[in-house]
């Protein structure tokens, strides 16, 4: 039994971490006012980018360096869009996720001519899982040794970085100068713009943050998870995580909550496909697929809580009619 | 004409010329990166698409689907609602109008379902439209988020019932049974012998996607509703103190939306693959974005634009066909490209346009 419940959760973590990265990322762009429907195709892009350049120079860092720099490209296109031409933020959005789902399957095929896939990685071109210390001798101590090695112990980096990433996002969003500004620009923009600080820097940064870290999300996927980029392998990840973010009322520590329970949701249909659970008899796999969505608009619709969303998201600031 | 202002022809006629055409440019430029020459692309694009007569019946084919997928997304647009859920909708009428299909095929000739069919797949696609309009109107949550979701939502539901409810006994691939020849639709093919459409689906839906247009035109600028719609779409305050019930008129508008998009499967569903598949829909949701955006709204623009996505996807098969470095995926990148200058960047040119009017007018006025 113990087993098996860690089993599950081990791998409702090792699901978390690309939402968790893909969260916070949202949860930056949305903080600073801007609206981004496109970290699906952020994630795509970067998972595309780091598996081929982890491919063709061997290795998992520069892999990662290559997924960020695509991300933040994209980023900063979405940026260009909707702060400095002010134009439509979700139609910029859905831009992006097309010229990802489009660029990385039509590039793959030119360079690679696999059918939209990257040659498979080799171990020392991916992130491979660490065994933190004492893992193997604490292994037999009942309970707590399986819990520390089966659980804690044996993710990649990546997986911890994402977790590190929490307290992290929190203390610049709450503790530092440069998140309270951000959370200004959100609320109040000509507030903000009163008290002398530059509306579409600080939105600049916040975007560019949020390609840094969909950057790390996609590379998860393509270069630590799996080994190797596959059409299309965000599969909606990039939605599941703005759910995730209204979910988490733009919160980094509920958001790692909300993204460790679509993880362990997702955790469960693969556990539980063809499975009977006593006296309910065999649940659709596919009610596990629908249930963050269901779940996000439930809570959209006021039925737990309220999610109201930082005031000047989706906004475009002009500084000054002409 | 004061300045800053354009005439008419420039906003409607070269803006979203110079928009069409930055995207273009870069689409030639990616097909450069590829190493490919994109003059030769071109003409096999255009040849694919338009050169002979099955290939004309594939664009037109394409085309009706955009037609019903964009109206969709411009008619909610119109209300100052973005429909992103087009697809999710288009998906969930095709659903009615399969059941339609399943319940009347053996009994009743193909003229006598389609009506019924038309209205299954509107229904289902309004249904689906209606519970995010609903709660926009009033619960206040957003009708981009709640309908994203309701396509994972439709896409999920649908998986579900073809593979466990509607496929037929004994069979692996979850589709429905085909239907027989009262749920149907004739193929131009059969109908206009004298012109060579070669294999090509396209079929009756053509028509009432053009009848459609007219429908959209009238309601959105010859109705009282229409007024609402557009009232409420250019300031929601104002309509409000005017006496337009802003619940009533999103629900409305959402309904009419996904009603369209429902309609879509007509063409897919009914006309060409006579069941109801995984899947049906393929972007076509998506799509209407971008013609809805290319359009500007109006069914006139909605026609031209589906036009050029009917051909885009067409001449696309064929060009990856010719030259299979550029994949199909090429369209996607097209499309991208499309909604990104037509749409987001909508405004890039328009100073530098404005200023070039601006002299140009001051020097004839010095003259």
């Amino acid at each position: 039994m113990l087993d098996t419940i860690i089993l599950v959760l081990d791998s409702t973590f090792r699901l978390s971490t690309p939402l968790l990265f893909a969260c916070l990322a949202g949860l930056f762009s949305e903080r600073s006012g801007i609206v981004d429907i496109g970290l699906e195709g952020k994630i795509l892009g970067a998972a595309f980018a780091a598996a081929a350049a982890a491919y063709v120079f061997q290795s998992p860092w520069i892999g990662l360096l290559a997924g960020i720099i695509v991300s933040v490209l994209l980023a900063l296109v979405h940026g260009y869009a909707s702060i400095s031409q002010r134009g439509n933020q979700v139609v910029s959005g859905v831009a992006i996720n097309f010229l990802a789902a489009g660029l990385t399957v039509l590039l793959g095929q030119a360079w690679f001519a696999q059918g939209g896939r990257t040659p498979a990685l080799s171990s020392d071109a991916r992130f491979d899982s660490l065994t933190l210390p004492l893992a193997d001798t604490l292994a037999d101590v009942p309970v707590l040794g399986p819990i520390y090695a089966g659980l804690i112990s044996g993710h990649n980096i990546l997986v911890y970085a994402s977790f590190a990433a929490v307290p992290l996002t929190w203390w610049i969003v709450f503790r530092t100068r440069f998140g309270l500004r951000l959370r200004a620009v959100g609320e109040n923009p000509s507030a903000a713009d009163t008290a002398g600080l530059s509306v579409t820097l600080l939105r600049y940064r916040a975007t560019i943050i949020c390609g840094i870290l969909c950057g790390f999300s996609g590379a998860y996927l393509s270069i630590a998870q799996g080994a190797g980029f596959i059409k299309d392998m965000s599969a909606g990840k990039g939605f599941i995580a703005l759910a995730a973010l209204i979910f988490a009322k733009w919160k980094p520590v509920n958001a790692m909550f909300t993204c460790l329970l679509f993880g362990f949701l997702d955790a469960l249909a693969i556990r539980l496909q063809g499975q009977e659970i006593p006296g309910i008899g065999e649940v659709p796999v596919q009610v596990f697929q629908a249930l963050p969505y269901v779940l996000t608009v439930v809570l959209l619709a006021g039925f737990i809580g309220r999610a109201i969303p930082p005031k000047a998201s989706g906004i475009p600031y002009v500084k000054e009619r002409t | 004409m004061s300045k800053g202002q354009l005439p008419r022809w420039v906003d409607y006629g070269l803006l979203p010329a110079l928009n069409l055409l930055a995207a273009f440019i870069i689409s030639g430029l990616v097909v450069v990166i590829i190493g490919e020459d994109p003059f030769e692309a071109v003409k096999w694009l255009v040849w694919g698409a338009l050169g002979y007569g099955e290939g004309i019946g594939y664009t037109l084919y394409y085309a009706t689907n955009f037609i019903f997928t964009g109206l969709a997304v411009a008619v909610a647009f119109h209300a100052g609602l973005f429909n992103i859920g087009g697809e999710g909708q288009a998906y969930v009428g095709g659903l009615g109008i399969a059941l339609v299909c399943l319940a009347f095929d053996r009994f009743i000739p193909w003229w006598v379902t389609f009506p019924l069919a038309v209205a299954g797949g509107a229904i289902f696609g309004a249904a689906w439209a209606f519970i995010p309009a609903y709660l926009q109107a009033k619960r206040g949550s957003h009708i981009v988020i709640t309908t994203i979701m309701f396509n994972f939502i439709a896409s999920a539901l649908m998986v579900y019932l073809l593979s466990n409810v509607l496929i037929p006994q004994g069979t692996m691939s979850p589709s429905t049974r085909n239907f027989e020849a009262g749920g149907q639709l004739p193929l131009l093919r059969n109908v206009f012998t004298s012109f060579d459409f070669g294999q090509s689906p396209v079929n009756l839906a053509f028509f009432l996607a053009l009848a459609v247009c007219v429908v959209v035109w009238l309601l959105i600028w010859h109705t009282k509703l229409g007024y609402e719609i557009r009232s409420f779409g250019a300031n929601p305050d104002a309509a409000s103190y005017a006496g337009i019930s802003p619940v009533r008129v999103t629900v409305i508008t959402m309904l009419i939306s996904g009603g369209l998009a429902g309609l879509m499967g007509i063409n897919v569903v009914m006309g060409e693959q006579t069941r109801l598949l995984l899947d049906f829909a393929g972007g076509a949701g998506f799509v209407g974005i971008a013609v809805a955006l290319m359009g500007r709204g109006h069914p006139v623009g909605i026609i031209l634009a589906s036009m050029l996505f009917g051909l885009l996807y067409q001449g696309g098969a064929e060009l990856a066909f010719e030259i299979p470095t550029i994949s199909r995926d090429m369209i996607v990148v097209i499309q991208a490209l499309v909604i990104l200058f037509a749409g987001a960047l909508e405004h890039m040119f328009r100073p530098a346009v404005v200023a070039f009017f601006d002299r140009f007018s001051s020097d004839t006025a010095e003259a």
